[in-house]
């Protein structure tokens, strides 16, 4: 196996994001990259280009120029309608043996996690999943990448030293987008489709976005989540609810979901989702170190329990003692008041 | 159908806290399990032996004691276990890893099916499912949540995602990785396992399985942590609203208000 050389990792510059999107809207992780690129950019004195892969994908383009963006690498191609593992990766890996960025950023998304980590392989790329911390080493220029491990329990810094391009792929929501700015101008390099790219070996037979199965706990800014307190189905409707006042979503503790009060795809901790919002409001949630290792990076944790001595609520930056049935509906009267 | 499951040995999460001295996290004796989300992997497998035949192989890489862990998969209903353990592979990450696992797979030939779970809940990574998938070339379905149909070829299943879920249709062989909606794992019987210790479980090299020993462990892995430290304190001290329920909502809303989050 040949070990790059200084020499090689020269040829490789820019800072790459690859945007995500889905039906003609890109997701709010892509500006965030964006802004984070800009940064990590600038102490690289390299640009910022965003890789934009999909079908009739081009009139988004301007976005990504708006939101920090120096060129555009596009890929528009009826073949990348559906997100197809395999074939975005040799799309994406052929984009990086040709352009060699220094960095290549994506979402820590369901997509973001199941690409970066094929196109890292075939290149013989280090990769860092779920980053919530991107720097520059002085001295060696080095991306120095943080992310939490064992449930955010312990932050490890990890870098790349000798292959390129460094890869991560980054939380939701931790990095702060750019303010966007209309007209901005930028590049749009327009790049074929591979002609000798093996054929699909899957098939999207029905991309399903329904309203109830709708979830969007990675995104949710707010997430207002139940647990066995809750007493029954009937209650999360309350939450549902809540989260619609707050524009939120609706979280589950798995005492909750495994009593059929609620779908899985809302469970939060260790077997369901890993979530980092804004707001987590912790409903009846008496806070097992399985739920909390899902949620306690959250900005802020408000609790509302009955029991004073749950491990939530002493974990809770407000743990609000009482009936949820009472203070739950209060706020919500509260928050309309205005 | 021949079925690999990778199933991974990690701290029991009951189990995990940081030393308050050196803010590291405590690993010395404390009790291992498999990566929860891997039970639904082996679960699945042995369903799919039940209704399709074939076999049911648990791969694993690790220290000696993850014998345990293929031993418990083993008494879940695989029928047999191989484990990756040496000097060579330790250290390795999840480039390595991946690298390891596929070529364990390639040994074991004609593999139609790879099994993993989700991500496991140490390292949290979802890498390795992946990187086997890349390193083989082989299809892969992330998140996946129901599989509708298996026939010899190829399989219809439901990957989950951010905004719902997508019904897909791959060809084998293929790797899978799974959450938990899948199934619901069977509890072993003391029948399963007295199996499961008698099972003959080889301990392989890197020579054994074809890979290339300047690929794995430090050496073979492009990454490096540079330190770990724990995690950044909540800043603000902990409020208690004991209250009237008017008067604690009225207090927090306030205090999102100033947040500008409503």
């Amino acid at each position: 196996m040949h070990t790059p050389t200084d020499h090689d990792r020269r040829q490789f510059r820019n800072v790459w994001v690859v945007a995500e999107q889905r039906e003609g809207v890109l997701k709010d992780v892509t500006f965030e990259l964006l802004g984070a690129a800009r940064r990590l950019a600038r102490q690289r004195r390299g640009e910022v280009w965003c890789v934009l892969l999909g079908h009739g994908v081009r009139r988004m383009s301007q976005a990504c120029l708006d939101r920090g963006a120096d060129a555009v690498v596009l890929v528009d191609d009826p073949r990348l309608e559906h997100f197809v593992d395999d074939v975005y990766a040799t799309v994406l890996h052929r984009l990086v043996e040709r352009h060699r960025p220094e960095i290549v950023l994506c979402g820590a998304t369901a997509r973001g996690r199941a690409l970066i980590p094929r196109v890292a392989v075939s290149l013989t790329a280090g990769l860092t999943a779920d980053c919530t911390g991107l720097d520059i080493e002085e001295g060696t220029g080095v991306l120095l990448q943080t992310r939490p491990a064992f449930g955010g329990n312990i932050m490890a810094t990890i870098k790349c030293t000798d292959y390129r391009p460094q890869m991560a792929t980054v939380r939701p929501r931790v990095m702060s987008a750019m303010e966007p700015q209309p007209g901005r101008t930028g590049r749009v390099l327009v790049e074929p489709f591979p002609e000798n790219a093996s054929p699909a070996r899957l098939t999207v037979l029905e991309a399903v976005t329904d309203a109830r199965e709708t979830v969007h706990l990675a995104d949710a800014k707010f997430i207002v989540a139940g647990g066995r307190g809750m007493g029954g189905r009937e209650a999360f409707k309350l939450l549902a609810e809540f989260a619609a006042l707050v524009e939120g979503a609706v979280g589950a503790s798995r005492a909750a979901v495994d009593a059929g009060w609620v779908d899985y795809a809302h469970q939060v901790g260790q077997t369901g989702q890993t979530v980092q919002p804004k707001v987590y409001m912790a409903c009846g949630i008496s806070g097992q170190v399985q739920h909390l290792v899902g949620m306690q990076s959250a900005d802020l944790i408000i609790a509302i329990n009955k029991n004073p001595e749950a491990p939530m609520m002493k974990l809770a930056d407000y743990s609000i003692v009482g009936d949820v049935f009472e203070v739950l509906p209060a706020m919500m009267k509260e928050i309309r008041r205005t | 159908m021949k079925i690999v499951v990778c199933i991974k040995q990690v701290p029991a999460t009951h189990e995990v806290s940081i030393d308050p001295v050196t803010k590291r996290l405590i690993r010395e004796g404390v009790a291992a399990e498999i990566n929860p989300f891997d039970r639904y992997a082996v679960e699945e497998a042995v369903l799919l032996r039940e209704r399709l035949g074939g076999e049911v192989i648990v791969l694993s890489m690790g220290p000696p004691q993850a014998m345990d862990a293929v031993r418990e998969a083993i008494a879940c209903g695989a029928d047999r276990g191989v484990l990756l353990s040496d000097r060579s592979f330790a250290g390795s990450d999840t480039w390595a890893t991946s690298y390891a696992l596929s070529s364990a797979v390639r040994s074991l030939g004609s593999v139609d099916l790879v099994l993993c779970g989700k991500q496991a809940v140490d390292g949290d990574t979802a890498q390795v499912g992946p990187g086997i998938a890349a390193h083989l070339d082989w299809p892969q379905v992330t998140y996946v949540a129901h599989l509708e149909q298996a026939g010899k070829d190829e399989l219809v299943l439901r990957r989950m995602n951010e905004d719902g879920y997508d019904r897909v249709r791959v060809e084998l062989p293929a790797v899978l990785t799974v959450v938990k909606d899948l199934n619901t794992p069977r509890v072993p019987t003391l029948r399963s396992r007295i199996v499961s210790l008698k099972a003959q479980v080889p301990v392989l090299t890197p020579a054994d399985i074809g890979a290339d020993p300047r690929r794995l462990g430090l050496d073979g892995s492009p990454t490096r942590v540079v330190r770990t430290q724990p995690p950044p304190g909540r800043s603000k001290q902990s409020v208690r609203l004991e209250g009237p329920a008017e008067e604690s909502a009225r207090r927090i809303v306030h205090e999102l208000r100033t947040m500008s989050i409503v």
